[in-house]
């Protein structure tokens, strides 16, 4: 399965293309699909480590407001996403020094309070943050160059799948090496790992400030994409949709997040489309199937498809 | 101080009342929260929804039942009623389908389950009773108003708010804690809490007390909701807003504690309210400070026992 893994990458990435292509309509969704697949990464980290953050939309948030507020200063997208994941990981490393001391239910139910209280800052500051009703964000030059609304979308679209490329296999590499080998340490028994002198707050330390840092950028690219930030991307339910999306992907492979963004965002807007009112019921009974019929999630489908097994 | 106190006592109290009487609905939902996840061992995000569908179907049973010529005095007992009514449904329809298929699976699985869940009440709830605000407040309009003497001064409050919501709470307390210790059942479910593999290896069912928990704790979210759906309008996203706040006690008070959930729920209730009456902006952030000054002092919550740590 590792092997055909950058096969089952290019042709995931062909696709999503020749989607974006064909129908024009699709480009956000897809750039949507890939900027979640992105901070969906970092979900799948803290659950190599046996943890499910049920918080981190609060860097989504942060990467997106990040944008918005420096948007007018800055004014260049190439500069903005560095600095959106360098602050939401100086962000994870300040509320990862607490929250790694806890683990299971503490550790999500303290993600979670951490998301929620910058929701309400986000939406009582108003003078700052405009409130619920956010704030929009303008058409930017992306590297120096100013360009027309179909070049830009284009150009972010392409910088997400790029990202998402190297990222994918930066995790990749990370998950191989000792520190991601030490994180699956952690979810199977910590005090072993404790034994043999690995500092298990250490390790799963550094995984959550990497996982800051995609939501970070992951926040950042939909803020460049949807151009207008509200506190809702900071909500507990949207925290919930990252998890959501980590196991409809399934937890298995890097494509995991990347497949599991894309089916989601397509349910979403389907969904929606069809059926206004329902769409969460509709998201929620797909999730349901998913894990009581197909508990590897889409990779797993995908596995088994190619005649491969789920891990 | 003083001059203070003369200035805003008036305000301080009536914050002190209404304290108290949410403080007596927040325990209600947070007891079940924290029985179901003690002996079930999973959080159960639909928590909030059993809420919200209890609130909503007492109004609506109390509204037809209005119209059909009911006595006036018969309003109090028909919430208890519908808040049984819907948990006594709800409840072994959600173990049975649901939530027995995935005993055996990941926490993060059947988190996203009962998230999942969460979703598709949602939308239920919304078809069903629609988006626009319901109101029935016969139950607190029944009991009139007391005047409260405060100080030199008088402040009118409800007597529904003042005696019904905190003494049916601390009804719940004594009954429950009698329950736990002193009947049989109620041993039983403390001992599949503690240790459900010995519990199970002494011939303990439990299936059947796992059917038996999750229906009480499902009446005793309904019954929350219905006891509050007197004193505001019913909106859709009251479930959302009362789950993550239960969250928050039970993280706070510690897993499978009572009592803790109990004062838990007064520190969040009292702030909370007196966080709306002098800093409104802070209201929705005061659980959260309390829940994470509790968890640097105490790890392991309020009442928390420390784990012995496996190797």
């Amino acid at each position: 399965m590792k092997r055909i893994e950058p096969i089952l990458a290019l042709a995931l990435a062909g696709a999503i293309i020749a989607a974006a292509v064909a129908a024009p309509w699709l480009r956000f969704v897809l750039t949507i699909a890939l900027a979640k697949g992105i901070a969906v990464m970092g979900i799948l980290l803290l659950l190599r480590a046996g943890q499910v953050s049920f918080g981190h939309a609060l860097y989504i948030a942060f990467g997106a407001y990040t944008v918005a507020f420096l948007a007018p200063r800055v004014g260049d997208a190439v500069v903005l996403l560095p600095l959106a994941a360098l602050g939401a990981g100086a962000l994870g490393l300040l509320i990862g020094l607490f929250v790694t001391r806890y683990r299971q239910i503490f550790f999500g139910m303290l993600n979670l309070a951490m998301s929620m209280v910058f929701y309400s800052l986000l939406e009582k500051l108003y003078h700052f943050t405009k409130g619920s009703d956010g704030i929009r964000v303008e058409i930017m030059p992306v590297a120096g160059q100013a360009l027309d609304r179909i070049a830009y979308e284009w150009t972010i679209f392409g910088i997400a799948l790029g990202l998402a490329f190297a990222l994918g296999l930066l995790l990749r590499l990370y998950l191989a090496s000792p520190m991601g080998e030490a994180l699956a340490g952690i979810k199977t028994r910590e005090t072993r790992l404790e034994f043999m002198g690995v500092p298990a707050r250490g390790v799963l330390l550094s995984a959550y400030v990497l996982s800051a840092m995609v939501g970070g950028l992951g926040g950042a690219l939909i803020a460049l994409t949807s151009r207008h930030v509200t506190p809702l991307l900071a909500y507990w339910t949207s925290s919930g949709e990252l998890v959501f999306i980590a196991i409809l992907g399934g937890a298995g492979g890097v494509l995991g997040p990347f497949l599991g963004a894309t089916a989601y965002e397509l349910i979403r807007v389907y969904a929606a489309a069809s059926f206004a009112d329902a769409w969460q019921m509709i998201l929620g009974a797909s999730l349901l199937l998913v894990i009581l019929f197909a508990p590897g999630g889409v990779w797993g489908m995908a596995a088994r498809a190619v005649g491969g097994r789920g891990r | 101080m003083a001059e203070w106190f003369q200035d805003n006592g008036l305000l301080l109290g009536l914050a002190l009342l209404d304290g108290l009487s949410s403080a007596g609905l927040i325990f209600l939902v947070a007891v079940g929260l924290n029985l179901v996840f003690g002996v079930l061992r999973i959080v159960n995000v639909a928590h909030g929804s059993l809420y919200a569908i209890g609130a909503y179907s007492a109004a609506s049973i109390g509204l037809f039942l209005t119209s059909l010529g009911l006595p006036a005095w018969a309003s109090l007992p028909v919430l208890l009623l519908s808040a049984a009514l819907v948990g006594a449904i709800l409840g072994p329809l959600i173990e049975r389908l649901l939530l027995r298929r995935i005993y055996a699976q990941e926490e993060v699985v059947q988190l996203l389950v009962t998230f999942a869940l969460f979703m598709i009440l949602e939308d239920v709830q919304k078809l069903v009773w629609g988006v626009q605000p319901i109101h029935h407040d016969q139950a607190m309009k029944l009991l009139g108003t007391i005047d409260v003497p405060f100080g030199t001064d008088f402040i009118p409050f409800t007597n529904y708010q003042l005696f019904v919501l905190p003494g049916i709470a601390v009804v719940t307390l004594v009954g429950l804690a009698w329950f736990l210790r002193r009947t049989l059942t109620g041993r039983v479910i403390v001992a599949v809490t503690t240790d459900r593999e010995a519990a199970t290896a002494m011939g303990i069912d439990a299936a059947k007390i796992f059917l038996l928990t999750f229906t009480f704790g499902a009446m005793l979210a309904a019954l929350g909701g219905a006891l509050s759906s007197p004193t505001a309008a019913l909106v859709p996203g009251i479930g959302a807003q009362t789950i993550v706040l239960s969250f928050a006690v039970v993280a706070t008070a510690g897993l499978g504690q009572i009592e803790g959930a109990a004062l838990t729920s007064l520190m969040m209730g009292l702030g909370r309210s007196i966080a709306v009456y002098f800093e409104p902006e802070l209201e929705v952030v005061v659980p959260y400070i309390i829940m994470v000054l509790v968890l640097l002092v105490r790890p392991q919550g309020l009442f928390g026992v420390t784990e012995t740590r496996r190797v």
